[in-house]
């Protein structure tokens, strides 16, 4: 008897087409699934306060529906981008950095990243034309087009030059194996006592900056970056050495934007 | 029309940045990179990805969010009538202005690219103990209690300063309770919170916040929101590990009984 008749031994069934077909589209829609779950909390709030709260209709339906597909879409796109691009070239640069051995072509590369990508942000620009205005107002520089232009370019540099400082010692950090708590307590303590003497105007644009800087595009080559410098040196925990560039990021602007209010 | 424009804004963001990596990666490092077509390939789905993104973001959600703001921060909406407050501001006329806060909040970190990214590296790396819905939920968590607890600032005029210095000395406090392992990522998570979603809406809450309520500026008090959602996250996500901890802790305890 060959052995697939055996009515004693239960065999597992070959997999027929349509399954593998639809195997392979469940696969293929997963990302889809994924970023759907991650909108339907802000569609529930909208229409809950549209609809029960402020008691009127949405407004434009159609249009409505044809942009959560877009950003289903773009959610879904983007984090299989991630996986393709950003997160391995962040990671192959680290290795590749350890490989060649210069810790200053690693420090100035960090700083490069750090400054190139927070000049140009546009939320940074809005910021920092925000807080020209401010002072303008207050009367800290004077109300003409140029000062006001000034200030903010200044401050746009100031900020940069925070993240980019910040990356600096974020990764000197992992190379040393330092304790992140220290170093992010300490800063914070800084900022604390900063704020009793910067000027009361800037202290809400300097706390705000901090949140402002890591785009998108930024926070997952950084954390790549980190996290494959941690794998690559010898004696280096990813989750405890790899992860806390971000948090660097996003603390050295508040100092020194501060630092620029009291100086300016 | 509006597609290109937003894609040639991505472009000038994305860039700089493609040549920083691509300068060092060819003049400092002289390395070929891995599979390059493959990563090209991943970065126009990354372009493509945020354009189409924000671009819906902007069709779909941010019109009425942003109306959505003005109308319950508006007079009319908060005291029933036009005839504004008679008498100083009661922080409890604004109950649903909270509400919209924390829920807004919760909503529009859970749909934050970039956290999305920091919790897929987060899930590798720690081998799946760290889920990635769930870090983005206690993040969100943080973010909602913090947007909340900055209109609440708003309302009631207190200084900025008292809030996120109180803020820090809860972070302090956990730092030296908390597993180690959570910390760096705890604070990673302070940093990312605020992007592409969470900012345009949250600063329209504050702006129209400031600007409804007599005595408050909207250029002095309207900022510092974006504060809150960096400052509580750190505080959810290590309370988040601290709960796990503890409970892991309590279990074993019973089973030694």
């Amino acid at each position: 008897m060959h052995p697939a008749d055996n009515p004693l031994v239960s065999h597992p069934r070959k997999a027929g087409r349509l399954k593998v077909i639809w195997h392979k589209l469940k696969k293929a829609v997963e990302p889809l699934t994924d970023s759907a779950l991650a909108l339907v909390p802000i569609v529930l709030v909208i229409a809950f306060f549209q609809l029960l709260v402020l008691k009127q209709p949405i407004p434009n339906m159609g249009q409505m529906m044809w942009g959560l597909l877009q950003v289903l879409l773009g959610l879904a796109l983007f984090v299989r981008g991630l996986q393709m691009a950003l997160f391995p070239i962040g990671e192959e640069m680290a290795y590749n950095f350890v490989r060649k051995g210069n810790l200053w072509w690693l420090l100035v590369f960090a700083f490069a990243l750090g400054f190139g990508t927070t000049v140009a942000e546009p939320a940074l620009i809005a910021i920092s034309e925000e807080a020209a205005r401010i002072a303008a107002a207050g009367q800290v520089i004077a109300s003409s087009a140029e000062a006001q232009s000034n200030y903010a370019i200044g401050l746009r540099l100031t900020v940069a030059l925070a993240v980019g400082i910040a990356l600096v010692v974020g990764v000197f950090r992992i190379l040393k194996g330092w304790p992140v708590q220290y170093l992010i307590l300490g800063g914070y303590f800084g900022v604390v006592i900063m704020t009793f003497f910067a000027p009361p105007e800037i202290v809400g644009i300097a706390y705000d900056s901090g949140g402002v800087t890591t785009s998108t595009v930024t926070v997952p080559l950084v954390t790549a970056l980190g996290i494959g410098l941690a794998h690559t040196i010898h004696g280096r925990d990813p989750l405890i050495d790899g992860f806390g560039l971000i948090a660097f990021a996003s603390l050295t602007p508040m100092i020194f934007v501060m630092a620029f209010g009291m100086l300016y | 029309m509006h597609f290109g424009a937003t894609l040639l804004t991505m472009l000038r963001d994305v860039l700089p940045i493609a040549a920083i990596l691509f300068g060092f990666q060819a003049l400092v490092l002289r390395r070929k990179i891995k599979d390059p077509a493959r990563v090209a390939m991943g970065m126009i789905l990354v372009l493509l990805g945020l354009t189409l993104f924000l671009e819906g973001l902007e069709m779909a959600l941010f019109p009425v969010g942003r109306l959505m703001a003005q109308q319950l921060t508006a007079p009319e909406f908060i005291y029933d009538s036009a005839a504004a407050a008679v008498g100083p501001v009661q922080w409890f006329d604004f109950l649903w202005i909270y509400a919209f806060a924390a829920a807004i909040g919760f909503a529009t970190t859970v749909a934050e690219p970039a956290l999305m990214a920091v919790a897929i590296k987060a899930n590798q790396v720690s081998g799946g103990t760290i889920t990635v819905r769930g870090l983005r939920y206690a993040v969100a968590f943080g973010v909602a209690v913090g947007v909340a607890v900055g209109a609440f600032r708003i309302v009631t005029g207190t200084p900025l300063h008292w809030f996120i210095i109180s803020g820090y000395v809860v972070v302090i406090i956990q730092t030296i309770s908390a597993p180690k392992l959570i910390i760096p990522l705890a604070f990673d998570s302070g940093g990312v919170t605020t992007s592409t979603v969470t900012v345009p809406l949250v600063a329209a809450l504050g702006l129209g916040l400031a600007e409804t309520i007599p005595g408050r500026s909207p250029i002095l008090d309207g900022f510092g929101l974006i504060a809150f959602a960096s400052l509580f996250p750190i505080i959810a996500v290590m309370g988040y590990a601290q709960i796990g901890d503890w409970r892991a802790n309590r279990l074993k305890r019973r089973l030694e009984q």
